[in-house]
């Protein structure tokens, strides 16, 4: 497959390798080391690091100066950006920011609600909603367009992706959801963290009957369960979240100090399982302050080394 | 219709303890439907304000009205013969009435007495609730007569959200989804194949973001 | 009956106590009374299904406002008895009048006549 944009995420993709991405948080602080620490422990084992913007609406450096700061070390970003803080021209002006600085990869989102966040007083603007993001972004690069119809000076040249769920409800509009958004322009998708791997196959099934898996690239989201506690508190606290009892038993049955060491092991099966379905493209590894571990989960799936592009 | 709730007592007792002769005055429409400023809370905060400043030691003139609008200059030029007599106006009526009030009356005090909240509907007694922003294009056609703007807090148009979670909003586990509401209806209508129709982007121009709005009609316009 | 109890109480009949409006304590104490109180079927036994209840919500509201003005909620009180209870409407009068006795005086009494 013709590439359409210079992202190295898109070139290992379309030459029809598995792609793993993983995502760092930026520090609530303005300290690049935070961030250039965190990238250094993946850098090797991934294709692009996912840089969150305000995530659960916790103000954070933003995304744009940390995916510049790992522009600046060599690495290859994916610019998250969430429609919950931006207005049309806010997000236009910062995807030329990073276009600036050559970011190749977007990642559009809504971004969950401020009144999850410390600053649940303020507004929300929601000016786009995501998918709207993904049609502006797309609009900019292949029609070298302003939302407002002035032409843009050098276009950024973006790869564009959005965020999938299959386990969200109602489950019957996951599929169309998914349809609707390769038809607003996305060009990849990272998953929520999946834990249900048979709901997941019965999605990408579905997914499969339409042949949307030759039109998007999906990258299965992974995060490695920390101990049972972390397992129990993503199945009943966090929305969204499919945690099967099983995968709680399995965990709470392990004793306590090798609850960690267990959790990956879940991870890594999950991984080498999922490699096998048919329209999975890759994985995105979230393992949110336990980047550490990346290298291990990549290395024990037989996904390193990385293909050099 | 507007649905407004009381202030705090204590904020309203703020506004005039320094004045002497206080009209509250009432409004019989939207704000006596949702129980906060028609006649029956006109005479109760009447009542309770007299009470609280003779406790005080105050001698306060505290006089009850109810007007049947007080968005429309008829209505409002009914007190005009006895305004004078006071010093300052509480009116209960919604935002609207206050201002109205305000501007008929230039050189009177006027204090709100609730907190207007939104446009919604009556549920049940006691419980009102938001169904619409104003936003000045109506797109409910498209959305099986449920409004994203108003009921989603994220007023995605192309939703669900990925917080979703059995029909609620992640917000509040008692807030119902309102994509969750407009897919149901769509399959009720039988329109669920147009939920794969890209919304397009919002022209929020004609909403608060553009500016004070109005509406003219030239056609019956004196 | 013929039983004894306080001579100073006005009663005021109503059909039910759902008649009773939330305006009409507050301007009893508006006018100086020391203390309202109203008597209504046993919960369940409304002649009228559920004035009784509404007449207790309106109890309450009123407690609450003159908590807020200074006046006192304990001053209004709600009772339930059966209509051919005359003893215990007895107690009950006896036992108001006790309390208000205790509480004193309305204070905006007090203030009025001071004003005066």
């Amino acid at each position: 497959m013709k590439t359409k944009t210079p992202s190295r995420l898109e070139k290992i993709l379309s030459a029809g390798h598995m792609a793993v991405t993983s995502e760092c948080g930026p520090p609530r602080g303005s300290d690049p080391e935070a961030i250039i620490k965190k990238a250094e422990l993946i850098k090797d084992h991934v294709d692009a690091i996912n840089i969150t913007d305000n995530q659960t609406s916790v103000t954070r450096m933003c995304s744009l100066a940390a995916c510049i700061r790992l522009k600046l070390m060599g690495l290859d970003p994916v610019l998250q950006m969430v429609t919950r803080d931006r207005n049309r021209i806010a997000l236009q002006s910062d995807i030329l920011g990073a276009a600036s600085f050559d970011i190749t990869n977007i990642l559009c989102l809504s971004g969950d609600h401020q009144s999850f966040g410390d600053c649940a007083q303020g507004q929300n603007v929601h000016d786009l909603d995501s998918m709207q993001l993904v049609q502006t972004v797309r609009h900019m690069r292949d029609q070298g367009k302003f939302l407002g119809g002035d032409d843009i000076k050098r276009a950024p040249q973006m790869f564009v992706g959005a965020a999938a769920n299959p386990f969200a409800d109602p489950f019957e509009i996951r599929v169309p959801r998914l349809a609707k958004k390769i038809k607003a322009g996305a060009e990849f998708i990272q998953t929520q963290c999946i834990y249900n791997l048979d709901k997941f196959e019965e999605w990408m099934k579905l997914v499969r009957d339409r042949g949307l898996h030759e039109q998007v690239y999906i990258l299965a989201g992974m995060t490695p369960m920390k101990s049972a506690g972390m397992a129990k508190y993503m199945k009943n606290r966090v929305p969204g979240m499919d945690v099967p009892d099983a995968l709680v038993k399995r965990l709470a049955d392990t004793p306590k100090e090798k609850q960690a060491e267990e959790g990956l092991k879940i991870c890594i099966e999950d991984i080498q399982r999922l490699k096998d379905v048919e329209g999975v493209s890759g994985f995105h590894v979230m393992a949110i302050e336990w980047e550490e571990k990346v290298p291990e989960i990549v290395e024990k799936s037989g996904l390193y080394p990385r293909p050099q592009i | 219709m507007i649905v407004a709730d009381k202030k705090p007592m204590e904020e309203i007792i703020e506004d005039i303890k320094n004045h002497d002769k206080v009209l509250i005055l009432g409004c019989n429409e939207c704000v006596t439907v949702c129980e906060a400023g028609g006649k029956k809370e006109v005479g109760i905060l009447a009542s309770a304000l007299r009470m609280y400043f003779l406790n005080q030691g105050k001698e306060m003139k505290i006089d009850e009205e109810t007007l049947e609008r007080q968005c429309d200059h008829e209505y409002l030029e009914e007190i005009r013969n006895i305004i004078d007599q006071y010093d300052a106006v509480v009116s209960i009526a919604c935002g609207v009435g206050v201002q109205f009030m305000a501007e008929k009356y230039h050189a009177m005090p006027v204090y709100p007495g609730v907190n207007t909240c939104f446009m919604g509907a009556t549920e049940e007694r006691g419980l009102w609730t938001e169904r619409c922003q104003g936003c000045g294009q109506c797109i409910l056609s498209r959305t099986g007569g449920i409004c994203p703007v108003s009921r989603c807090a994220k007023r995605v148009m192309n939703g669900p959200c990925g917080g979703s979670s059995k029909g609620m909003c992640e917000i509040n586990k008692e807030l119902v989804c309102a994509w969750q509401l407009i897919v149901e209806r769509l399959k009720a209508l039988d329109r669920f194949d147009e939920y794969e129709e890209l919304s397009p982007i919002k022209d929020w121009s004609t909403d608060r973001a553009g500016g004070p709005r109005k509406v003219v009609r030239e056609d019956v316009q004196p | 009956m013929r039983l004894t109890y306080p001579t100073n109480i006005k009663i005021i009949r109503v059909p039910c106590t759902g008649k009773v409006d939330l305006l009409h304590i507050l301007r009893a104490f508006e006018k100086g009374a020391d203390g309202v109180y109203a008597v209504g079927c046993m919960e369940g036994d409304c002649h009228y299904t559920s004035g009784n209840f509404r007449a207790r919500k309106r109890i309450e509201q009123a407690k609450n406002i003159l908590d807020a003005v200074g006046v006192g909620g304990q001053r209004v009180e709600m009772f339930n008895m059966a209509s051919s209870e005359g003893p215990m409407f007895a107690e009950v009068a006896v036992k108001m009048v006790d309390e208000i006795r205790a509480l004193g005086p309305n204070p905006i009494k007090l203030q009025k006549k001071k004003a005066a």
